[in-house]
């Protein structure tokens, strides 16, 4: 089992969703979040007075996966994230010790999906 | 013994609050109807009541539009500075303002204690206010400028004012600056008035005034931390543009009620507003578009507040036109000020007060000298424009007398109340946010 945390741009979660769902993945927490990798934070103007906020928006997506479903995870989120531009964002992936689902008491990879 | 001395205190207490009631209940509201008062308009009155409404929204926009302007830690503190201003003052003018700065004159300086809690005035029309309306009626009218003032400083002390030191500070400029700039002004017998500078509907006396406090007490009170390195970004900018858009459609009341009639002047005085408040949110957003690459909704609202307040003074002497280069020209002035002079000089005038509405004020009461009109106005003066250059000078004497009256006083206050109780929020609480320090709550939760 794999934990897998992805960071995105916002504008692109609809089209990653998308692409999950199509190879079979519909179970993910999305949170909005602020954060900044190697990309410039976006001018703002106020009254004249330029801020340039170190932080910005993105998304941020945690899917919990089996092994076999590691890969179409990370190839779909890739795929539909992808601009090629600073600024798209990072999948990182996890070992994921244990999974409980909380309603039934099943545990391990039958839990998961 | 400990508990009869206290039992004492408290008698005495009653007694005195009994004999004060006994004093302001006497006579007020039961002023006399003689045979030969002044007829009342019902016209005019329902105008002049209207407006009084009007003015007073004016104030819950103006709560919205600096609270947008906030971060998220401190809305409620702004909201409740402007809210709490509405209590104070209408209470503050009904027993003491009213009659300092519009009673029986004292040299030119200050309104009588005639009409100490209202004693004496009531329903018959005054002669010297507003002739064919109930005193009443201008009299809750005037209360309404003199709550919205003390509200416009709000902007310079915004994010870092103990509530407290506010309450202090506030009554303190009520009674010493606003209610004696009110009375030259406005006052049957004010030397402003007497002298000839002209206001229509509060430039001088409402923004020249609260901006020139805003920027004396944004000096004393200092720096927000973290300003000007960090970001301190608008919390709202929809609660602002929402505030503005309200502070726009009271002006309405503000000026055109100045009329004190339902007639041609008030009519002349909404033009003039809408046009100077068009015109100016225009420019703003042109400056932005030519300088920034991009009009921006907060420089579009500000500018159109600027224009208001720009007006403000001329809405009843000038044309429609005129009034637009008026407007256009306070967003000119307005956006040098926050843009050009503020960073510069340093100082921390949160939102703007004293770019908005001292620059605006000054710019405006100087501008009625020179666009004023008798073709639009009989009853004004002519400006340098229409061949009275005499009209600018008395224009800006009128400021100057203002400006330095409000720069003194404010700084006394600021610094009595700064050395008494303290001005400012400790640091941490700063830092915590006023909504939770100064009032235990939140303007909004995390969950639900």
């Amino acid at each position: 089992m794999k934990y897998v945390i992805a960071m995105i741009q916002p504008e692109k979660l609809e089209d990653v969703q998308c692409a999950l769902k199509q190879k079979g993945i519909n179970l993910m927490t999305v949170s909005q979040v602020m954060g900044r990798g190697r990309q410039q934070g976006i001018t703002r103007v106020y009254r004249g007075r330029k801020e340039s906020g170190d932080l910005l928006k993105k998304i941020k997506i945690e899917i919990a996966v089996n092994d076999d479903y590691l890969e179409a995870a990370i190839e779909s989120i890739n795929s539909a994230a992808k601009t090629g531009k600073i600024g798209d964002g990072k999948i990182f992936v996890f070992e994921l010790e244990q999974c409980i689902r909380i309603s039934s008491g099943e545990t391990g990879s039958v839990a998961i999906g | 013994m400990e508990k009869r001395e206290g039992g004492y205190r408290m008698k005495r207490a009653i007694a005195l609050i009994a004999s004060l009631a006994v004093v302001f209940m006497s006579d007020s509201a039961m002023a006399e109807h003689t045979v030969d008062s002044l007829p009342v308009s019902a016209g005019d009155t329902s105008f002049v009541l209207m407006s009084a409404a009007l003015v007073l929204f004016m104030t819950v926009g103006l709560a919205f539009f600096y609270g947008g302007l906030v971060r998220r830690k401190n809305i409620l503190s702004i909201l409740m500075q402007c809210f709490f201003v509405m209590c104070l003052l209408s209470v503050q003018w009904i027993l003491f303002g009213y009659t300092l700065s519009f009673g029986p004159d004292k040299g030119g300086i200050i309104g009588g204690l005639d009409w100490i809690g209202l004693r004496g005035v009531g329903l018959a029309p005054s002669p010297d206010y507003g002739s064919t309306v109930p005193q009443f009626a201008f009299m809750v009218f005037q209360g309404m400028f003199a709550v919205i003032t003390p509200a416009l400083i709000v902007g310079a002390f915004a994010e870092r004012m103990k509530f407290s030191a506010f309450c202090v500070f506030s009554i303190f400029w009520a009674f010493l600056v606003y209610n004696p700039v009110c009375h030259w002004v406005w006052g049957a017998g004010g030397f402003l008035a007497e002298m000839g500078a002209l206001d229509f509907a509060g430039g001088t006396v409402v923004h020249i005034n609260a901006g020139i406090a805003a920027l004396v007490i944004a000096i004393v009170l200092g720096k927000r931390a973290g300003y000007p390195g960090r970001s301190i970004p608008p919390h709202n900018l929809p609660f602002t543009v929402l505030g503005a858009g309200i502070l726009w459609f009271g002006w309405f009341g503000f000026n055109a009620g100045s009329a004190l009639a339902a007639d041609g002047i008030a009519a002349g005085a909404f033009v003039a507003t809408n046009s100077a408040a068009a015109a100016a949110g225009i420019t703003w957003a042109l400056i932005e578009w030519i300088r920034e690459k991009n009009p921006t909704t907060l420089g579009t609202a500000t500018g159109a507040v600027a224009g208001l307040v720009a007006v403000t003074p001329a809405a009843g002497f000038v044309g429609p036109v005129s009034a637009m280069i008026i407007g256009a020209g306070s967003s000119i002035l307005g956006y040098i000020a926050v843009a050009y002079i503020k960073p510069a000089l340093g100082y921390d005038d949160s939102l703007d007060a004293f770019g908005v509405h001292g620059v605006g004020g000054i710019w405006g009461a100087l501008a009625t000298g020179l666009f004023a009109s008798t073709a639009v106005n009989p009853g004004g003066a002519n400006g340098l424009f229409m061949g009275n250059p005499k009209q600018l000078w008395l224009q800006f004497a009128g400021v100057a007398v203002t400006i330095i009256y409000s720069l003194i006083v404010t700084f006394i206050i600021a610094k009595l109340v700064d050395k008494t109780i303290g001005l400012r929020a400790e640091l941490r609480d700063e830092q915590m946010g006023l909504d939770l320090t100064q009032h235990h709550e939140s303007g909004y939760t995390v969950l639900d």
